[in-house]
């Protein structure tokens, strides 16, 4: 098992009435109204010492995303965090999780195959590179990408990074969506054939086809926990074993918010507040945003009315606002409370679902600076090792760095 | 109401295969529906009186066809592809009506090809923009929020029809599934904005023109009907009291009175 500390650097102060007074947290919550330049320089600060702790607490990588116009989580680009989280864990047996640079907004996609070069170089071989579709409020509300074409982009872009980083002579591209005359990127990765790539995903049928056609590792990345995902990854160990493929657990990441305290009732009362936080003001999303017509192609949109799944999920979401700590927990939302509870139900989830590349998010919605170290820390040293060894004996993680696949040593957490 | 054929016809090296819905008699005219898909309508039944309508269904909104959208790439390919169904449908200079986005399509063809067009109609056509009037982006719209912009009475019966969901849970599904995948085939040639290069090409238009507005319009605001009509010579401007972004339902006689006259002077 790998686990890795994923951060999505949000917003931590918005104001109590929020998800009222404003009509989304993403693309259009004003800045002039909403936000300090002076706060966020801070948070980008806590933010990068709190991955650069999770890497000196032993945990095996640190990830960050890229997110647009809002106050939910906004690293505009991911790589400027990343170039400071490789640098800084240079020397540790880290990886530097990019998940990543949206592919069809970022032009020419050249930059993600240049930028990610720059990354695996400067961190001596250790990036993974996420390669995100995007939401449609990125691409398609802040940069203007045609929903229809978002996915089609997309694949076109995946295509030309790839043959960048591994074609013997310099080429010409004459795509649909780019055409460059010579590419010839510099530097290349120092990974080869290239860095292990990942493939976030929210379940749909076309992603997976993507990520097992081009022998890349899946993420269902969700804030719905393992209870809500299990349909969804066996519906993907299905799909891989329908075709043939080895059902290798490193085949698959996932996503899963966690807070750890000393006991259960401490977990409830330093956590409870900054959960809400997050899934009623950091979620705080019209529909409209998620999905404008096209986003979705035909065969997944008529999926998804057929199977009623737009209606139950955002049925779902209707009644969190009034959820307590409780009811994340026992929803699976969040995997919450002492250290017992967490490694047990963790345990379970990544055995369940079978899950290889473990994200956890340790940072949650408003929770500030000392308690996200604290969460940190409870976490790798008395959730982590309980969980480690798990699938090592049986498989091969072909989706992480080769460098860093054998288990990181316990005396690093000592440094 | 009268009888409507639908004949499908294959276009774009039969890539795109496309219902036209056609009825009545009479020298041609063409509707050209906006973005939510064609629905065969009082207005149509009207034209058609008088008429022979074709009213062919944008590509890739046809049932059964959803990946000819797939055959365009731009506006560019798009008018070329009406330019072939015209040929194909025999239509000799027909007059040519266009709704909403439909409306814009409409002017494109004008402008691109003036003598395709007989006599041309705009009904609240998007196509241009202004930074201080900026026309909705239902793309983005819960469905209430729309209906409250593109009807002068919300709670009316033509409004509430939008909204209304059929009984019959398949039923509901095909009609969400239509007007989504509607939507993101019209919107193919619009978003982010619906200005691609139109206010260039308008002045090439020289069919005699009709734009058509509702007062109350609140999607596209009336005030684009001045935007067309002073970029397209000898154009007349019709302003339809009582009546918002579907004037042509809102408003039936006026508007079919209207355009009778326009055509038959």
């Amino acid at each position: 098992m790998k686990v890795s500390m994923f951060h999505l650097m949000p917003y931590r102060d918005l104001p109590d009435d929020f998800e009222q007074k404003y009509h989304s947290v993403w693309v259009d919550p004003p800045w002039t109204e909403l936000g300090d330049a002076e706060k966020v320089g801070q948070y980008y600060n806590w933010s990068l010492d709190e991955l650069i702790h999770a890497a000196k607490s032993g945990m095996d990588g640190i990830c960050v995303n890229e997110h647009h116009q809002n106050a939910y989580g906004f690293m505009p680009n991911p790589n400027l965090m990343g170039s400071v989280l490789a640098r800084a864990t240079n020397g540790m047996d880290v990886a530097v999780v990019q998940m990543g640079s949206t592919l069809p907004t970022t032009n020419p996609p050249t930059r993600v195959a240049e930028e990610y070069g720059m990354l695996d170089t400067i961190s001596g071989g250790r990036l993974v590179a996420g390669m995100p579709l995007g939401t449609a409020m990125d691409a398609t509300l802040c940069a203007g990408i045609t929903p229809i074409e978002q996915r089609e982009r997309y694949y076109e872009a995946h295509d030309l990074i790839l043959k960048a980083w591994t074609a013997d002579d310099i080429f010409a591209w004459n795509g649909k969506y780019y055409q460059l005359p010579k590419v010839n990127v510099w530097p290349r990765p120092i990974q080869q054939p290239h860095p292990p790539v990942w493939i976030p995903g929210l379940g749909s049928l076309s992603t997976w086809e993507f990520a097992a056609q081009h022998n890349h590792c899946y993420c269902f990345l969700s804030y719905y926990g393992p209870k809500a995902g299990k349909s969804v990854m066996d519906g993907f160990w299905q799909f891989i074993g329908d075709r043939g493929i080895e059902p290798n657990p490193y085949r698959a990441g996932f996503l899963q918010l966690v807070a750890v305290a000393e006991t259960d009732a401490k977990a409830e009362a330093l956590y409870e507040k900054h959960i809400q936080y997050f899934y009623n003001k950091s979620l705080h999303i019209p529909p409209e945003y998620f999905f404008p017509p096209g986003h979705q192609d035909y065969r997944s949109l008529e999926n998804n009315i057929r199977k009623g799944i737009f209606k139950s999920y955002f049925d779902k979401l209707d009644s969190i606002p009034n959820w307590k700590f409780k009811d994340f927990v026992d929803e699976g939302f969040v995997i919450a409370g002492s250290p017992a509870t967490v490694r047990d139900m963790l345990a379970d989830a990544a055995k369940d679902l079978r899950i290889g590349n473990l994200m956890v998010l340790l940072h949650i919605g408003s929770m500030p600076h000392d308690l996200t170290l604290k969460n940190i820390d409870m976490f790798s040293s008395e959730v982590m090792p309980h969980i480690h060894d798990m699938w090592d004996n049986q498989w091969e993680n072909h989706w992480w760095p080769e460098k860093l696949r054998t288990k990181r040593q316990a005396s690093i957490a000592a440094l | 109401m009268v009888a409507v054929q639908e004949q499908t016809v294959s276009v774009w090296k039969n890539q795109i295969n496309p219902k036209v819905h056609v009825a009545g008699s009479g020298p041609a005219l063409v509707f050209l529906h906006g973005a939510y898909g064609l629905t065969w309508d009082p207005f149509l039944d009207t034209l058609a009186e008088q008429y022979t309508v074709y009213a062919p269904e944008h590509p890739g909104t046809t049932l059964g066809d959803p990946d000819g959208i797939k055959a365009l790439d731009d506006l560019w390919d798009l008018v070329l592809y009406y330019d072939e169904l015209f040929a194909q449908l025999g239509l000799d200079n027909p007059t040519v009506i266009g709704h909403s986005f439909g409306g814009m399509v409409a002017a494109e063809i004008a402008a691109c090809y003036p003598q395709r067009v007989g006599k041309l109609v705009l009904l609240s056509p998007i196509g241009l923009w202004r930074d201080d009037v900026p026309v909705k982006n239902w793309m983005i719209l819960p469905a209430e929020e729309v209906v409250k912009a593109a009807f002068y009475d919300p709670s009316g019966p033509l409004a509430q029809q939008m909204l209304s969901v059929p009984e019959d849970e398949k039923e509901a599904q095909d009609l969400q599934i239509r007007v989504t995948w509607s939507l993101a085939c019209t919107g193919k040639f619009i978003w982010p904005i619906p200005d691609k290069g139109l206010k260039k090409r308008i002045h090439r238009i020289t069919a005699p023109t009709l734009i058509v507005w509702g007062t109350e319009d609140k999607l596209v605001p009336p005030t684009y009907a001045d935007e067309f009509g002073s970029r397209i010579a000898g154009s007349r401007i019709a302003m339809v009291e009582q009546a918002a972004h579907v004037p042509q339902l809102e408003q039936l006689g006026r508007v079919s009175d209207l355009i009778r006259d326009f055509i038959q002077p």
